[in-house]
């Protein structure tokens, strides 16, 4: 029912996609994601924000497992994604990223690919079959508003576009695997400032259909994009609410200091 | 204290900047001027020797016997021989060359990695001398087990244990190659849901790809040139064959071979190994003229 509700009623708190409790990471024996209890509402977008080496980048890499990656990485603690733990043994960490996409900081399209190829990469990499592939690589691309710079030379190098449509490519390639949410590294904190916009206007867009996390330093543009919240200090979490709350009313003075720039 | 700034930011004199640089261009002058001499000499004595046999003779005549009362200079015998030894050498050496270097830099965790990259290029510190013997005395007889008509000497065994000699030279080329392909492709990879070995095959090998073409050029280049081996090992019969279970003779080896004999210089005969010399001078200068290139446009890929 309250599903239906959110549809109807924008204030009201939709479900949650995924639910995280209690979830501690560590690099060795250092404790950089501190016990984190957190619920991320469906169909919204959810900014991380924090000074930097808080523990964002890492509490959004336990999301997807990317987190374990790293030699002598380890995560503790529970993550629901629609009441299923990804941290099960019985989870393919693989086949959960399918569902639980992410673009990172740094435009990385493939450098052997096409720009068709680097849309198609995650299938064909992964050897699923594709019904229409033209008609995905369109479509993405025009999700992400770049169909029309590129839609006549999809052959080249994905490389050969600026670095902004770069970050643009890397979401269609994101949502070519159709994941239900999207995981966000500061993903135009290496782009000028009309890139940026076009990123933000994107995900705007783009929580119409997923979920985002979206983490940020950019204290506008969460205050831009975000509907959520979240203020992670030295691997905690301070304070969680949506984000008009966030900044005209935070409850904790370090919420409020940050925000006001007095420190970070 | 008043800071003297002028005398900190004063250049070094004149004289001793100007030795400085003498002594590095005299250096640098030094592989230049050997280099040139060597392919004067080569081309010096080659042309000799083009005016006594032809050039159409080298490339039509099967046999190679410049020693023989009738002498006969087919360069063919020597260049299969030269191309079987490189061609088993480097089908030994690409695919455990590149596995090892794929074990190494997407594999092995921190400690194995410790391990076993010192025990790889421990073989490149092996003398040539010792793998000839090798070759000779423990594979050979250990593949006449397995392969009937295996001769005493074959191009076999000098070539597939030639092909060992150079496995850390393609390890650790391939290796940095590996290695200098951007976390973020492999994270990209992951992130879309794909499994560790497409990721490695389908995504960091493409990426690596024209280093790891670099390691096999410079790797068939010392093969063209590896001497000790097939002298030991494979016979130094000039024979115009392609069955690696058969005795061959390298360009190399009749060089070394002729050179160690009596031949009078200025004979026929002498030149004879200045005209290979010169022959071989050439493949293993294409070889490196790739590599070369490949390298090159590696390193502008990474600061584009
Ligand atoms: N690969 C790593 N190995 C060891 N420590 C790391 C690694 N990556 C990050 N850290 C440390 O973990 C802490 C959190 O880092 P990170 O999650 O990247 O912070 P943020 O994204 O908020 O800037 C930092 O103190 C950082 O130094
Ligand atoms: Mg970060």
């Amino acid at each position: 029912m309250s599903a239906l509700e959110s549809e109807i009623d924008p204030d009201a708190t939709p479900e949650p996609k995924l639910q995280i409790s209690h979830l501690d990471a560590y690099f060795n024996d250092r404790h950089v994601v501190r016990d984190i209890t957190l619920s991320v509402p469906q169909r919204r977008v959810t900014a991380i924000i924090g000074p930097s080496g808080c523990g964002k980048s890492t509490f959004l890499r336990c999301l997807n497992r990317m987190h374990e990656h790293v030699p002598g990485a380890r995560a503790r603690g529970a993550v629901m994604l629609d009441g299923v733990d990804v941290y099960h043994p019985s989870i393919n960490p693989a086949r959960l990223r399918r569902h639980v996409g992410m673009v990172f900081q740094k435009p990385n399209p493939f450098p052997t690919m096409s720009i068709r190829d680097n849309v198609l990469a995650g299938h064909r990499l992964n050897g699923t079959h594709v019904d229409a592939p033209g008609e995905l690589v369109e479509r993405c691309l025009r999700q992400v508003a770049l169909w029309d710079e590129v839609k006549d030379r999809l052959g080249r190098p994905g490389v050969s576009l600026s670095s902004g449509q770069q970050q643009r490519l890397c979401m269609a390639r994101v949502l070519a695997v159709e994941p239900e949410v999207i995981l966000l590294d500061e993903p135009s904190s290496a782009l000028d400032p009309i890139a940026t916009a076009h990123i933000e206007e994107l995900i705007e867009e783009l929580k119409e259909r997923y979920t985002l996390v979206l983490v940020t330093h950019n204290l506008q543009q969460a205050a831009r994009v975000s509907d959520y919240m979240a203020f992670f200090y030295l691997g905690n979490l301070v304070e969680f609410d949506r984000t008009d709350v966030i900044f005209t009313n935070p409850k904790e003075s370090r919420t409020e200091d940050y925000l006001t720039g007095k420190f970070g | 204290m008043k800071r003297d700034l002028a005398a900190e930011l004063r250049r070094p004199s004149a004289l001793s900047e100007r030795a400085g640089k003498l002594v590095f261009s005299l250096c640098a002058a030094a592989s230049l001027v050997t280099t040139g001499g060597i392919v004067a000499v080569l081309l010096h004595q080659t042309i000799g020797f083009l005016q006594a046999v032809p050039f159409t003779r080298l490339l039509t005549d099967t046999h190679w016997t410049p020693l023989f009362a009738e002498p006969r200079f087919g360069l063919w015998p020597l260049l299969c021989g030269t191309l079987l030894t490189t061609g088993i050498a480097m089908m030994v050496a690409i695919p455990c060359g590149v596995l090892a270097a794929i074990y190494l830099s997407e594999l092995a965790g921190e400690r194995q990695r410790r391990i076993v990259k010192p025990l790889v290029e421990l073989l490149a510190g092996i003398p040539t001398l010792i793998y000839g013997y090798f070759a000779l005395s423990l594979v050979t007889p250990a593949l006449q087990q397995i392969i009937p008509g295996l001769s005493g000497f074959n191009a076999l065994s000098a070539g597939s244990v030639m092909g060992l000699m150079l496995l850390p030279v393609v390890a650790s080329l391939s290796e940095d190659a590996l290695s200098a392909v951007p976390t973020g492709l492999r994270e990209a990879s992951h992130a879309l849901g794909v499994r560790r070995t497409a990721t490695i095959f389908r995504v960091v090998i493409p990426s690596a790809s024209p280093g790891i073409a670099a390691a096999v050029l410079l790797a068939a280049s010392r093969a063209l040139g590896a001497t000790m081996i097939v002298a030991i090992a494979a016979g130094q019969q000039p024979q115009l064959t392609l069955d690696p279970r058969d005795s061959v003779e390298t360009m190399t080896t009749y060089i070394a071979q002729v050179s160690l004999g009596d031949i009078p210089t200025g004979t026929l005969e002498y030149r004879t190994i200045f005209a290979v010399g010169l022959c071989l001078f050439m493949m293993t200068l294409v070889l490196n003229v790739i590599a070369h290139r490949l390298r090159r446009r590696i390193h502008r890929q990474e600061r584009p």
